[in-house]
């Protein structure tokens, strides 16, 4: 004789035992419906971050067949300026009769390989000063800190205009501008992560037995860091994005015509009963971060969220 | 965790020369910064290939040696580098802040006009943002792995994706130019002159100075972006909400109180709320950040004269005064904000303010 | 002795479909401590969750559960509001992590005690600070005003013992309420129980893998295992001349239990995962006593004396010593 199953009150009051058991999730089939809840499945079957995976795959084949996908040149002028979607221009013209669509398709060959090098500069200049202080400690340490502290009194935007602005704009300088702002919070992710492998008691065991720094380093600290960086990088993946776009948007990024999104959005300023000269590029971005967020967020999920959590 | 005895002693004898003794101390890393950013902003600003004299002048003019000359001296610019930057700071300690390359007026007084502006915008923003996210956080959060959840996150994440010049650009399409419900920009319609200044936000002045209509017109154009500023802000603090009260749930004194039989809307106003709020109010720091950050991009969409734009104009004129009247001012509002959000960590869990 | 709470058959499933408590059937009478021992995973402190409704959303439970005559499991919420706190409270294992952080003492003593016997502020204050004196805590109106985190684990989990009783609920459920504090604290604490049981009939049931403890302050003990009751009786007989392996190997595994010998004799095997549990008797695969029949089919508690239930059909034969 069975009864109802209770309505419980406490929506996640998650027993010791229930987590364990979790863990035994997914082993249904692909097709029949995996049972529980969405978050405790692994990550290839949430629907979620499988679109997302799929956007940035189309994306990334935008960026390298563009040449082949476009329809025309994107510096190319036609008469027909400020021609709304049509047959001919699937997403109309600007104001200099340049094909929108074709403009966007050659955009992300901009925005994706940019923001690749701007996170893996920023990555490699913040990864190594964190893993430095980290490891060594105390006034090196307490100084990283205090240059951290600087760069993050700035809001990033600000910054990035400042220094895009001082230097000359270009696309160049934007991605120095990028690089110089998002350094700290690799630094500050993966000293934290170094920070609590350090105090790990089989680090202080290796040395005993005679690890040295270098090779303990590399064993133990550097796969403990992996994690979070990954999932910094890809979340800053798409915060570059952004930040290039606003960037090119006020004018200080790669120098016109090239088909930047932030730039296009702000010629469709100009007038804003075309509206598809800046709705279309303004999809692109969103499109493209958003799926750099969700596969972010869904990484992030699985790696200990403490870690993630730079500023 | 240490845990003292019942007979320590009471803790309001000791709680005020400490609270002064972290203020002091917060204080002396405040002008540390400070003196920081002065001298990054210089540094930078001299690194540079070109001066204020080559962004601010005409083709014609930078075609004249003597012209260039004269606005150099005018300006210092001819002088060196550490002399004009002790220069600088001696003003500085005299509350000069220098006179702007480009408006020809105190950087103070620009300031003074600019920053009003954008608090106008971005205080409604705040407080909507935080009530709206703390409540959409909350619930996602109870609602953990069900759909509502799922919509809540997705949504966040989307508010977080948007370019916010894009959005402000489609909510004055929508708005304006479909619908006609909503001015295209500025803070006043032509045929009202600015009110009387007393605070600079011309919906209160308006309304001090009894110009009603003036003051609907004002809050008429405040309307578009603040939506867009509260969205973007919104989108980031629901995420920490979220995950704050996540944690929260997962603890045993949310059972336990539950085991009281405390009814639902208790255990989650009363006992999740407020273990929640710490790192809420951090968040809220982050999150005025992310405000600042918009003010720049929204504010030039919306034709808003404030510190955005003057920061704008300042970058691009390669204007070293208001660059550094705006990174300053902009650093102390940060280290402000810190200051009280520290303060108010004090204020709500008591382990921090009684140990 | 009249049962104040009867289980019978209690059965839980996990939202995940993975059974973790089986066929549980216990009683706890008025005025009595009854002990509930077991390893992590056997299902005790589901169990005893079950019995206030705690356990995740989508947990399905079977069986049926009777608490001073009320018919727990259909209880609904309005009713579970009523019998938490007030029939039933509970005390967790952590203290520190069971009361709040930021919330002062007081509050936490006397937010449901003015919810549940309607007392206006003063007079729950007044109720809060013979409780504290109840419990022994010195100087009850300062501890009213402070915080938790001012005091030592043993105080912490006097004060949530407090507040487990402040609604006058007749039965308490401990769930390992000393095994995140000292040895000598827990001596404190277990006198409290006894005392309360003594002074106001309060009935307890306490959960616990320390077997020390069971016998220090329980009249009966039921062992779980993999979410079975293996075996029960009174504590004292239970544990001097257990009638089930399981017991014995428990018993056994105690670092001074071994008569004199040198080494440690642990259970061979690991624990039962659940979900993985072999059909028939759990402990089979680990038992040095297992027959052929039992793996065949889940064994059934069975009389093997008075009072005295055994889930094991071979040991009253075995003579198992500890």
């Amino acid at each position: 004789m069975s009864t109802e199953p209770t309505t419980t009150e406490p929506p996640s009051a998650v027993d010791l035992d229930d987590r364990r058991v979790r863990q035994k999730l997914g082993r249904r089939s692909w097709l029949g419906r995996a049972r529980g809840r969405t978050v405790d499945r692994p990550l290839w079957r949430q629907p979620l971050t499988l679109v997302s995976l799929a956007i940035l795959v189309l994306w990334l084949a935008v960026a390298a067949l563009a040449p082949v996908l476009a329809p025309y040149d994107p510096l190319a002028q036609h008469p027909t300026t400020y021609l709304p979607p049509s047959g001919a221009h699937p997403f109309g013209t600007d104001e200099l009769g340049r094909d929108i669509l074709s403009r966007v398709l050659y955009g992300a060959r901009l925005s994706i390989p940019l923001a690749v090098v701007i996170v893996a500069l920023a990555l490699a200049v913040g990864g190594v000063l964190g893993l430095v202080a980290g490891y060594v400690g105390r006034f090196v340490d307490e100084a990283l800190m205090r240059l951290t502290d600087l760069v993050f009194a700035f809001p990033q935007i600000i910054l990035a205009m400042a220094v895009s602005a001082a230097f000359g704009p270009s696309t160049r300088n934007a991605v120095l501008a990028l690089v110089i702002v998002s350094w700290p919070v690799y630094a500050r992710v993966i000293r934290s992560a170094v920070l609590t492998v350090r105090g790990e008691d089989y680090l202080h065991a290796a040395r005993l037995l005679g690890v040295g720094p270098v090779r303990a380093l590399r064993r133990d600290v550097l796969p403990n860091s992996v994690g979070p960086a990954v999932v910094l990088a890809t979340l800053e993946l798409g915060n570059a994005v952004l930040m290039l776009a606003a960037l090119s948007f006020l004018g200080l990024g790669p120098r016109p015509p090239a088909p930047e999104w932030g730039a296009m959005i702000a010629l469709g300023s100009h007038d804003l009963s075309k509206w598809w000269v800046s709705v279309f590029p303004g999809l692109a971005i969103l499109t493209v971060v958003l799926a750099f967020n969700i596969l972010g967020d869904a990484l992030r999920d699985r790696i200990d969220p403490r870690y993630a959590k730079g500023r | 965790m240490t845990a003292t005895t019942i007979g320590a002693p009471a803790a309001g004898r000791r709680r005020v020369p400490s609270l002064v003794r972290f203020l002091a101390k917060r204080v002396a890393i405040t002008l540390g910064l400070l003196w920081g950013v002065t001298v990054v902003t210089f540094a930078l600003v001299h690194v540079v290939p070109g001066d204020a004299a080559t962004a601010n002048l005409s083709e014609q003019a930078l075609n004249d040696p003597s012209v260039v000359a004269a606005y150099r001296a005018k300006w210092g610019l001819d002088q060196p580098i550490y002399l004009q930057y002790l220069h600088y700071l001696g003003n500085l300690l005299h509350g000069d802040l220098g006179t702007s390359q480009q408006t020809g007026r105190p950087v103070l007084t620009d300031l003074l006009q600019y920053v009003p502006a954008t608090l106008e915008l971005a205080v409604p923003s705040m407080i909507l943002a935080l009530f709206i996210g703390t409540a959409v956080g909350m619930f996602a959060a109870v609602r953990h792995g069900r759909a509502s959840d799922q919509v809540v996150r997705a949504g966040s994440l989307l508010g977080l994706s948007t370019p916010p010049f894009w959005l402000s650009l489609v909510v004055l399409y929508l708005f304006f130019y479909l619908l006609g419900v909503s001015p295209s920009g500025g803070r006043l319609s032509p045929q009202f002159a600015p009110p009387p200044s007393v605070t600079g936000l011309y919906t209160v002045d308006t309304a001090l100075a009894g110009q009603w209509a003036a003051t609907w017109d004002a809050v008429q154009h405040l309307v578009l972006p603040v939506l867009v500023l509260t969205c973007l802000t919104v989108a980031t603090l629901i995420r920490f909400v979220r995950s704050a009260m996540l944690e929260v749930l997962q603890q045993d004194y949310i059972r336990a109180a539950y085991a009281k039989g405390l009814p639902r809307r208790t255990v989650l106003g009363r006992h999740l709320l407020r273990a929640g709020l710490v790192p809420v109010i951090t968040v809220s720091g982050l999150a005025f950040a992310s405000l600042l950050s918009g003010t720049v991009l929204v504010e030039n969409i919306f034709g808003w004269p404030g510190v955005g734009q003057y920061a704008y104009r300042s970058a691009t004129g390669l204007d070293l005064p208001s660059i550094l009247g705006v990174s300053l001012f902009v650093a102390l509002v940060y280290t402000v904000v810190n200051l009280l959000v520290d303060l108010l960590y004090g204020l709500i869990d008591p382990r921090i303010r009684l140990s | 002795m009249t049962a104040l709470l009867t289980v019978d058959g209690l059965g839980i499933t996990l939202p995940s479909g993975v059974p973790v408590v089986h066929d549980a059937t216990f009683s706890v009478g008025e005025g009595e401590i009854v002990g509930v021992a077991g390893e992590s995973g056997s299902g005790k402190s589901l169990t005893a969750a079950a019995l206030l409704n705690l356990l995740p959303a989508g947990t399905s439970v079977t069986g049926t559960a009777t608490f001073a005559g009320e018919d727990l499991l259909s209880l609904d919420r309005a009713g579970w509001q009523r019998v938490r706190g007030g029939g039933i409270s509970m005390v967790f294992q952590d203290p520190t992590a069971a009361l709040h952080p930021m919330l002062p003492i007081g509050r936490q003593l006397t937010e449901h005690m003015r919810r549940h016997l309607r007392l206006s502020k003063k007079d729950a204050r007044a109720r809060a600070v013979e409780l504290l004196d109840q419990v022994r805590i010195p100087d009850p109106e300062r501890t009213l005003r402070s915080y938790p985190h001012q005091f030592s684990g043993g105080m912490r989990q006097r004060v949530a013992i407090a507040i487990a009783l402040a609604c006058r609920p007749t039965l308490l459920i401990a769930d390992e309420p000393t095994t995140a504090l000292d040895v000598t604290v827990q001596a404190g604490i277990l006198a409290l129980l006894s005392r309360l049981r003594d002074e106001t009939g309060l009935s307890v049931l306490f959960i616990t893998h320390d077997l020390g403890v069971l016998s220090a302050l329980t009249s009966r003990t039921y062992v779980f295992y993999a979410g079975r009751v293996m075996e029960t009786g009174p504590t004292g007989a239970l544990l001097s001349a257990p009638h089930h392996p399981y017991t014995a190997a428990l018993l056994s595994a105690r670092p001074h239990g071994a008569a004199g010998t040198g080494a440690l004799r642990p259970i061979p095997g690991s624990p039962v995962v659940p979900g993985q549990a072999p059909s028939g008797c759990p402990f089979e695969p680990r038992c040095a006593y297992a027959t052929a029949d039992c793996a065949a089919a889940p064994p059934q508690p069975a009389p093997v004396g008075t009072g005295r239930l055994s889930a094991c059909p071979v040991a009253p034969e075995l003579e198992v010593a500890p």
